[in-house]
């Protein structure tokens, strides 16, 4: 294979693999959001600020695999 | 398809400094905003105040809402800051997103060959912008803690010599400042500059209509990152200057 193929998969599997991990993070928090909503509905606002600040801590760890990806790309 | 280059290109200099697209669209962000916020000062005093400034009102009020949730008492002091941050990055993300923003090129001599450049950019689609906002920041945190501690007491975080664990948890306050610039800058810009790549790439592949869902994303994608810059500055702000032991 040559290096152009080699680095076009490098992209693709730097993203694919880096977005693995926060996609579960991102599921999990959503859904033990919804838990504590469910037991405590009137803590609304409080758990939706938490939930969107985890949400993108855990989303920050898919841009950096994002950001490897476009310099592989685009440099 | 037009070339994707992930800095951005200058199109002009003043004096030897160059101007590049990206500074340039930072400067008309930074003239509206000022003329919305001389505007808004005007009508203060107003007698007949017009539904704009309602408007501009009402999102402040929602703001200062939600981070007095955060802050309590102490927003009064923090409210520009924060308030700031939200309106310029949010001023800055939805003016890349205008018709025109990266398809309007003007032609420049580049190592002796002319190119054809995009005359305006997305100001968080460069990397410099959105590390000077992390650099300011994280600055500020640092200065307010000094400014609400004393400098001693919010020295001690850092460099605690009393047991070897709190030696070491120390060193990794040091880092975890160090790498907060790092994650707002990266956040910022990865966020930004991929919306852009986004919508290049779909409008050369559907050219017709397929654009539409994707710009409503980049507005909301555009806004909650505003939101979450404010909104972490904010939750370090007052990390830094709560009292612990």
């Amino acid at each position: 294979m040559d290096s152009e193929g080699l680095k076009t998969l490098a992209v693709a599997l730097s993203i694919g693999l880096g977005a693995l991990g926060p996609a579960i993070g991102i599921g999990m928090i959503g859904s033990h959001a919804m838990e504590a909503l469910g037991r405590n509905p009137e803590a609304e606002s409080a758990i939706r600020t938490t939930m969107i600040l985890s949400i993108a801590f855990a989303e920050a760890v898919a841009i950096y695999a994002l950001v490897v990806a476009l310099i592989l790309k685009f440099t | 398809m037009p070339e994707i280059n992930i800095k951005a290109e200058p199109i002009f200099s003043v004096f030897g400094l160059h101007i590049t697209n990206s500074l340039f669209t930072s400067i008309i962000a930074t003239v509206t905003f000022l003329l919305i916020a001389i505007y808004y000062s005007k009508q203060i005093t107003a007698s007949k105040k017009s539904g704009f400034f309602y408007f501009v009102h009402f999102m402040f009020k929602s703001i200062n809402d939600l981070f007095k949730s955060i802050l309590g008492d102490n927003i009064k002091f923090f409210l520009p800051l924060v308030l700031s941050f939200f309106l310029f990055i949010l001023i800055q993300n939805w003016f890349g997103l205008l018709p025109g923003v990266g398809s309007v090129t003007i032609a420049i001599k580049e190592y002796g060959k002319i190119v054809h450049v995009p005359i305006f950019r997305g100001g968080n689609a460069d990397l410099n912008t959105t590390l000077a906002l992390a650099l300011i920041s994280v600055v500020m945190i640092q200065f307010y803690g000094v400014k609400f501690l004393g400098f001693l007491q919010y020295i001690k975080k850092f460099i605690d010599l009393s047991n070897p664990i709190n030696f070491f948890v120390g060193v990794l306050e040091i880092i975890s400042e160090i790498s907060k610039v790092l994650s707002f800058a990266f956040r910022l810009f990865g966020n930004i500059f991929a919306g852009e790549v986004l919508l290049t790439i779909v409008a050369f592949l559907v050219p017709v209509l397929a654009s539409f869902p994707f710009i409503i994303l980049e507005l909301f994608v555009g806004f909650v990152q505003a939101l979450v810059f404010a909104m972490l500055t904010t939750v370090f702000l007052n990390g830094a200057i709560a009292k612990h032991h």
